[in-house]
């Protein structure tokens, strides 16, 4: 196997060891912790309120929104890490092109800012 | 590869057995010495004294208590979602873990896209936090997921985008080499301190640590565990080892983002280069490093999350109409106008 492949192969250990220790220390925990369980117990803790209605309530739709946002640039900025890592072999054609792209970019937030989508009210 | 020859089986345990203290010294470090001693001075009072030397068995007083406390979930939860999702943050922070560099040949994987690698693990956590707070069937639970991912991803960009500048003064993803470039430069042609990234990328340092710390939901970013109107958010129901899970996790990433800081701007295992007349390349370096590095990397660890929990003291909370208009309005400008300016200036000279 390729020294790369093997790089992969250790984060593979290091998630098995994360749920090893987790599951070794939720083993032991189970064997010595009571389990009675009550009405009470069971219930939704709402500071000692009788919870009304179902817990998975609606939920604002800017929550949405932002994540929309999140995506387009998020995937911008994927493009832009290779480009970063050639810089010095593009100069200055790469640079302008960058330029151009990042004020592309830039547009986009400031039509999403005029449009009030930044606005959290 | 390491300096003696070992089969495959006992390198990648002695990796695994290094992560597995690299997650949990520095949280236990921190835990004891900035959110038990740190913050009781702060706020005049001694802090826990009882268990050992000036309380400092106290850690595993507190793992022994929780190992005892029932398990509990709300009926209305989605229980298999609800148990898997502290185990899910915790894979997380080990999986961040792997990409530090420790020394020349101390490392656990040598990723030529570490830093890709980084980014795309470090948001896993978010997907955890988000399914705590939708399984637990509870109003405080679904708001403080909502707000941590809404939060989290606000804050994913700035720190992506700031890391971006240290890409492009180093010209490589590949954090050891980072490391390497941030000790070998020279600023101006005077190479007694190397280059490191704090000096030449200050903006993109503070835009990082101030990422990280709304990334780890702390104050003032903690409107996602809020306990003054969501009662801790999405880990209100959770109880017993599994809201253990979560706590360590908080502070064992909180460790490994100062690790990352320290790798990417303070010049991570290194000292610099000029002054043992080693070249560039990790193959000059000489083999105490390997002892030396993980050192120097946990001093200087400790010196960013104390500063973290420093913060974290000593400001109220943000509002959230605040915290998302700082990201989008302030921080994520600033952070491209940053990125241009370091490219042209690399272009430049």
């Amino acid at each position: 196997m390729s020294e790369f492949l093997r790089d992969y192969l250790t984060v593979v250990w290091f998630a098995a060891i994360a749920l090893v220790l987790a599951g070794l220390l939720l083993g032991i925990s189970a064997l010595i912790r009571p389990n009675k369980p009550s009405l009470q117990k069971s219930m939704p803790y709402e500071s000692g309120v009788n919870p009304v209605g179902d817990g998975w309530s609606q939920s604002q739709v800017r929550y949405y929104i932002f994540a929309l946002l999140f995506v387009v640039f998020d995937v911008e900025a994927v493009f832009m890490f290779p480009w970063a890592t050639q810089l010095e072999r593009y100069s200055t054609a790469g640079l302008v092109e960058m330029a151009i792209f990042v004020f592309v970019l830039l547009l986009g937030l400031v039509y999403a800012w005029r449009k009030g989508v930044l606005r959290w009210v | 590869m390491l300096a003696v020859d070992l089969p495959y089986w006992a390198q990648s345990l002695l990796r695994v057995l290094g992560g597995t203290v690299a997650v949990l010294l520095p949280a236990g470090t921190i835990v004891y010495l900035f959110l038990f001693k740190m913050m009781s001075f702060m706020q005049s009072r001694l802090g826990p004294m009882e268990a050992g030397p000036y309380g400092s068995m106290q850690l595993f007083a507190e793992v022994g208590k929780w190992l005892q406390k029932e398990d509990l979930a709300p009926d209305g939860a989605d229980k298999r979602i609800y148990r898997m999702a502290p185990l899910v943050v915790l894979v997380s922070t080990f999986l961040l873990v792997a990409v530090v560099p420790f020394g020349p040949d101390a490392y656990f994987t040598n990723f030529d896209a570490g830093v890709f690698y980084m980014l795309a693990v470090s948001s896993i956590s978010t997907l955890g936090i988000l399914m705590a707070g939708w399984s637990s069937a509870n109003k405080y639970s679904l708001l403080g997921g909502l707000r941590a991912a809404g939060q989290l991803i606000a804050y994913e960009l700035p720190m992506v985008l700031a890391v971006l500048g240290v890409v492009i003064q180093a010209g490589t993803m590949n954090l050891q080499q980072i490391v390497v470039k941030q000790n070998s430069d020279s600023i101006f042609g005077w190479d007694g301190l190397g280059n490191p990234y704090i000096l030449t990328q200050f903006i993109g340092f503070a835009i990082f640590m101030i990422a990280v710390q709304a990334e780890l939901t702390q104050t003032p970013f903690d409107m996602p565990i809020a306990e003054s109107e969501l009662v801790s958010g999405y880990m209100t129901e959770y109880s017993g080892f599994r809201f253990l899970m979560f706590f360590i996790a908080e502070f064992a990433t909180a460790g490994v983002f100062s690790l990352i800081a320290s790798v990417l701007f303070l010049g991570g295992w290194g000292v610099p280069f000029s002054w043992f007349g080693w070249d560039a390349t990790t193959g000059s370096v000489d083999n105490w490093m390997n002892v030396a590095g993980p050192i120097i990397m946990i001093t200087k660890m400790m010196a960013l999350s104390g500063i973290i929990m420093w913060v974290r003291f000593s400001y109220p909370r943000f509002r959230e109409d605040q915290l998302q208009r700082f990201a989008w309005k302030v921080l994520i400008p600033v952070s491209l106008l940053n990125i241009m300016l370091t490219a042209i200036l690399k272009v430049a000279f």
